[in-house]
């Protein structure tokens, strides 16, 4: 008789003791009402551990140094504006390469106005509306190209965008940048980093709560379809013009409060901080921290802002040829982009997904499980 | 007393470029029957769906429906406002949405039905969250109708191919149609499950009331369903009438068909085995 597969039984049997000891069991859900596929938290272990995340988030600035909430500020600020893109591009299929443009408008309104006076809340709801107009501007192409010519039209979009930034230099003082004065929100000044790390914790709940409400809605539900096949979702009654516009807003509204409260953040804001290379960075944030999942948005986030604090500890143990290359970490975003593409096209979301299924799972857990399979059922048809 | 005509087609042409897909096609189709296209390969019956489900404009001439309100002209109307008229289609090489999970692609098919705005289900309010146990309900109903409990919550993409027509049929009647549009509904299936289909689209005419148009290649199945039956040739309609009545006319025969003569070059001439033509 053939030995089994996992070593000796024993050995297995204590595995799976401890991976269930660590919350890692097959968990079988058992559904009782309609009201728990609706429900946001679908199970107790969604309470449990978002509810710990929640806490560790909250007591962040008693926790960390100041610098390091600094970067946590950022992480927030860019998944915010992921989040805006990931409606986008990972649940309506329309990819855009000048988002960097929304975060544009909507810092620089938000400087403007704070700068003359305008309280807080008030200055934030204009970043927001002016850019989701923008969006919606942008958003006409979107209606009549598909695929690369969008791209085509929102990188243009992107670079004028950047351009009336830098030439209208009445309103946003040109190249030289304008500086922000600190948000006062109901009469409180946020003159420290934790102060408004809380308040950029709040806007970032609100807009993840805001997002998965929409998904398990019929508009969230209208976003998939159009993503998935125009076609039928016209048939179904979807109207592809109006939901197509309302994605490009929402999605440029979440991108200009991000620039707001990154405008807020850094106090002093310029051109050249919005431009194709910001547009990429959003894009690969994305990407990488898997495209079609709100979780994708926040690890892509984490993703890109502990990458430059990773090569830079790791920059002195490098020979120095390539230690202190430049364009060093431009080098290693493409690298781990194409790997991603390549090998986990489902990005970290994707693969944290295949950990936990294998550890649920153990030793259950077959190689194969995630595999896509490419369907020869459909005629060619351009995607 | 006539059954009301619900859908009126008349002297129906469509030109793509130099191509005359659909030429002078006139045709009723009455309330609660169920009406079948036959035809050989691009006879056009698929171009005359699209027609109605308005993803064409035709060159000339005009379809009448009985809407909500009325009859009204429904080619002056926008693709997307004809899944709210009544009008449900499934399509030849399955539209399904493919990273969802069939769940999902249901529910979508309720988008017609919905009752909230986008603030509503930004915020999630006690109504979107009626109104989404209230859609999951009558997902639900269809989910029953049809056996698709077993797949309920799996993704489109791993599904075989006689489950996946099976959901695109759920996913039209979700939208609650009084017109019913099946693309060839038993291509690629087994015998089984094309009996299956047989029994549901009975069912489909006789509990639920909706009118069923469709296009088939199968007699067996046409001959089992159908009421009448319109055949086209090269965009051109042949013959109309019941079944049986098709199936002897001698041009559809011709063209479509075939009869006994026809099979006999394909016997094989295997010495004293020979079938007799």
């Amino acid at each position: 008789m053939a030995p089994p597969p996992y070593g000796s039984l024993g050995a297995a049997r204590r595995k799976i003791a401890l991976l269930s000891r660590c919350g890692f069991d097959m968990r079988f859900i058992f559904k009782t009402d309609y009201a728990q596929d609706i429900r946001l938290a679908k199970h107790g272990g969604h309470v449990f551990w978002y509810g710990a995340m929640m806490l560790m988030l909250l007591a962040a600035p008693w926790l960390m140094a100041e610098y390091w909430l600094a970067q946590l500020t950022f992480v927030l600020i860019y998944a915010i504006a992921g989040l805006g893109l990931m409606l986008l591009a990972g649940f309506t299929g329309l990819f855009s390469l000048g988002h960097a443009a929304f975060l544009g408008v909507g810092a620089y309104t938000q400087a403007v106005l704070t700068n003359a006076g305008w309280p807080f809340p008030i200055a934030l709801a204009c970043a927001a509306g002016l850019s989701a107009a923008v969006g919606v501007v942008v958003g006409l192409p979107a209606l009549r190209v598909k695929g690369i010519y969008l791209g085509m039209a929102t990188l243009s979009f992107g670079f004028i965008v950047e351009e009336v930034l830098a030439r209208w230099e009445s309103v946003t003082g040109g190249n030289a940048g304008v500086h922000i004065k600190q948000p006062v929100v109901f009469g409180w000044t946020l003159d420290s980093g934790d102060k408004f790390y809380f308040l950029c914790l709040l806007i970032t709940v609100l807009a993840t709560l805001g997002i998965l409400n929409l998904l398990r809605s019929p508009t969230g539900r209208a976003f998939v379809a159009i993503r998935d096949s125009e076609i039928s979702a016209q048939s179904m009654g979807i109207h592809l013009a109006r939901y197509k516009t309302l994605s490009f807003a929402l999605s440029a509204a979440l991108a200009g409060v991000a620039g707001a409260l990154y405008a807020h953040k850094l106090q002093f804001i310029s051109p050249d901080q919005f431009n194709i290379l910001q547009s990429i960075d959003l894009l690969l944030m994305i990407v990488i921290g898997g495209l079609g999942s709100v979780h994708g948005a926040f690890l892509g986030a984490i993703f890109l802002i502990s990458m430059p604090q990773i090569i830079a500890m790791v920059k002195d143990y490098l020979p120095a040829s390539i230690g202190q290359a430049p364009g060093l970490q431009g080098f290693v975003y493409g690298v781990v982009l194409v790997a991603f593409v390549l090998f986990e096209p489902q990005g970290l979301y994707g693969r944290w997904l295949k950990i936990r299924t294998y550890l649920q799972m153990f030793p259950f857990y077959r190689k194969g499980m995630f595999k896509r399979q490419k369907s020869f059922q459909k005629s060619d048809r351009l995607r | 007393m006539m059954t009301p005509t619900l859908l009126s087609a008349k002297k129906l042409s469509v030109r793509f470029g130099g191509v005359l897909a659909v030429n002078n096609v006139s045709f009723d189709v009455r309330q609660g029957e169920v009406f079948t296209l036959i035809g050989p390969n691009g006879a056009g019956k698929t171009t005359v769906f699209n027609l109605i489900s308005r993803i064409y404009t035709p060159t000339s001439g005009e379809i009448d429906y009985l809407g909500p309100h009325g009859m009204l002209r429904l080619t002056e109307q926008p693709p997307q406002d004809v899944a709210g008229l009544g009008i449900a289609r499934t399509f030849q090489n399955i539209e399904l949405f493919e990273h969802a999970t069939v769940l999902h692609n249901l529910l979508i098919g309720r988008h017609t039905q919905r009752k909230t705005g986008l603030w509503q289900d930004l915020f999630f309010t006690p109504a979107a969250r009626q109104a989404e146990l209230q859609a999951r309900e009558k997902a639900e109903e269809v989910i029953e109708f049809l056996d698709l409990q077993h797949h309920r919550d799996a993704m489109v993409e791993g599904l075989p191919y006689g489950v996946r027509k099976v959901v695109e049929l759920a996913r039209a009647l979700c939208t609650e149609p009084k017109l019913l549009l099946l693309d060839e509904p038993s291509s690629g299936l087994n015998v089984e499950e094309t009996e299956d289909m047989a029994f549901w689209i009975a069912d489909i005419k006789n509990e639920l009331g909706i009118t069923v148009l469709m296009v088939e290649h199968d007699m067996t199945l046409v001959s089992k369903v159908s009421d009448r039956v319109l055949a086209m040739n090269q965009g051109e309609v042949l013959a109309l009438g019941t079944p049986r009545e098709v199936q002897n006319d001698a041009g559809v025969i011709e063209a479509y068909l075939g009869s006994v003569d026809d099979a006999s070059s394909l016997h094989r001439q295997a010495g004293n085995q020979g079938a007799a033509p």
